[in-house]
């Protein structure tokens, strides 16, 4: 009993995570309305520029950040500007075509640089403490990247609801033509919105990175992750996209206590069968 | 302020306007009327680029801005209420008006003067603008129109299917705007309407200019004409 509560609450940590991989997938269907197929890999690519850092400063992953998010922030800016911005509002198929071929731009570049073998993140200590609470043992590093995703999602929510920046993004969500007519630079505000979106994507990526680890063909799975927590979540809710990634958490853990080989299986399961039952996602799509 | 000279408008290989030339002088009303696919949206689309135009077709102030962005336009001071009013629904009346206030220029209008002025609309303005009446959303979409300080309003139907008071009440904030010295274009399908509040009209048909004169003075009987195209 106990250690099904265990792996109840390792699938929630687990999940946020994977909540964090999507709030970014998540914003850019709900706004942009566009899929970035390269999703998964530029998770893998934040995870890599981690740890050429680690390796040659005395770093650890976590304080790497403080030069991963810079760097992502300018990558997803300039991807946006030179790139998606020029297919955007065509056909959907364009950009979905277009970060298909960034994917495998970015999965041979990895390879070529970086070999294809596995690497993780050294997470030192971190990575084997953990905190008895009633008999249950719950590790630091996943409560503490769980932590980190509640306050991202809480930040974006703000952001969304609340600011000045976040009703010129509802505008556009709304209706891109008319935010047009009211003055607002939808093509500038896309540019902030992909670099803020590679932020949140180099976070999960240092965080993921110090308990799984990557190669430079692991982004395909992660895209999927993320993919799924937001469809789950219903498209374009911010908040459903957080329970869509617990509910794939928390899916792959129980499989996992069946069969070790089985896990992402479940997840997967999960999100079929809610889709099949509710097409439109568990909760209703609209405000974020 | 603006001419439009042989202006002619495209959507794909579709032309939707032929060799237009209009003009609207400082502080004028002035009516667009014709039938519905005539192009009158189209050519109001055209002015605040929307509708991607040649340079020299649309000039304000004798500069050419033809094909210049949404967002130039609406600093140079040309903004559109457009058809169906197009508000945005995840935003609040509030959010609706302020976010065009942001964008545009400084200036008498801003969201408080209109809640002063539109008490109504103050106590709805935290509900989502699209939770209101028909008549109280196109108050808003004017609203986000005012709040931007034009020099010139295009007003694209902003009388379709509203109950009579809602008209008039759309009509009298359009006029206080008047006061302040706006030139207007009006869309209306309410020809009488529009020759009644215009100063001057334009007929269209298919895409080209048929018909113009003194609001005043218009014969009913070619307005008809060029109306229904006969
Ligand atoms: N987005 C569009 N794509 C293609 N054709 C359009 C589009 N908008 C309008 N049209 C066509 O252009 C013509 C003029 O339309 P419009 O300017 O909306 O007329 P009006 O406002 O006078 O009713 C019509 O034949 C219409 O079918
Ligand atoms: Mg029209």
């Amino acid at each position: 009993m106990l250690s099904l509560l265990e792996t109840l609450i390792n699938g929630l940590l687990l999940g946020a995570l994977y909540a964090l991989f999507g709030i970014g997938l998540s914003l850019s269907l709900g706004v942009m309305r566009m899929i970035n197929i390269a999703h998964g890999d530029l998770i893998v690519l934040g995870a890599y520029l981690s740890s050429v850092i680690v390796l040659n400063t005395d770093l650890d992953p976590l304080s790497s950040l403080l030069i991963v998010i810079p760097m992502m922030f300018v990558i997803g800016w300039l991807l946006q500007k030179l790139l998606f911005n020029r297919v955007m509002g065509r056909d959907p198929l364009s950009p979905l075509l277009l970060t298909f071929g960034l994917s495998i731009v970015i999965q041979n570049l990895l390879q070529e640089l970086f070999s294809a073998d596995t690497r993780s993140l050294p997470a030192g200590d971190l990575a084997l403490q953990g905190i008895e609470l009633g008999g249950v043992n719950i590790g630091v590093l996943p409560l503490i990247s769980a932590g980190i995703s509640v306050l991202a999602f809480l930040f974006v929510a703000h952001l969304i609801n609340r600011s000045p920046i976040g009703s010129a993004v509802r505008a556009v969500a709304d209706d891109q033509e008319t935010a047009r007519l009211v003055g607002v630079n939808d093509r500038r505000l896309f540019a902030y919105m992909a670099g803020f979106v590679l932020v949140t994507v180099a976070v999960a990526s240092v965080l993921y990175g110090m308990r799984t680890p990557f190669s430079p063909t692991a982004g395909p799975e992660r895209l999927i992750y993320s993919f799924e927590a937001v469809v789950l979540g219903g498209l374009g809710n911010l908040w459903g996209t957080f329970f869509g990634g617990l509910i794939i958490g928390v899916a792959q853990l129980l499989g996992a206590r069946i069969d070790t080989g089985l896990g992402p299986f479940f997840g997967h399961l999960v999100f079929l069968v809610v889709l099949i039952a509710r097409p439109e996602g568990l909760f209703k799509a609209g405000r974020a | 302020m603006l001419r439009v000279e042989q202006l002619s408008a495209y959507y794909g290989l579709f032309q939707a306007l032929f060799e237009v030339d209009l003009r609207v002088d400082e502080g004028e009303c002035m009516a667009l009327i014709g039938a519905n696919g005539a192009g009158k949206s189209t050519l109001l689309r055209s002015l605040v680029g929307a509708v991607k135009v040649s340079a020299d077709s649309v000039q304000f102030d004798g500069e050419a801005v033809g094909g210049a962005s949404e967002r130039k336009q609406l600093k140079r001071g040309i903004t559109l209420v457009p058809e169906g009013r197009r508000l945005f629904p995840s935003l609040s009346v509030r959010e609706n008006i302020e976010l065009a206030q942001r964008h545009g220029r400084p200036g008498r209008w801003d969201t408080e003067l209109l809640f002063q002025e539109l008490p109504a609309l103050a106590e709805v303005q935290n509900r989502p603008a699209t939770a209101l009446s028909g008549g109280q959303q196109q108050l808003v979409a004017i609203s986000r129109a005012l709040v931007t300080n034009p020099r010139l309003l295009l007003c694209d139907e902003v009388s379709l299917g509203l109950s009579p008071y809602a008209v008039d009440e759309v009509y009298r904030l359009l006029n206080m705007a008047r006061q302040d010295g706006m030139s207007v274009v009006l869309v209306e399908q309410n020809v009488q309407r529009a020759l009644a509040e215009a100063d001057r009209f334009y007929c269209v048909q298919k895409g080209r200019v048929v018909l113009d004169g003194v609001a005043a003075e218009a014969d009913h009987h070619a307005v008809a004409n060029a109306y229904f195209g006969v």
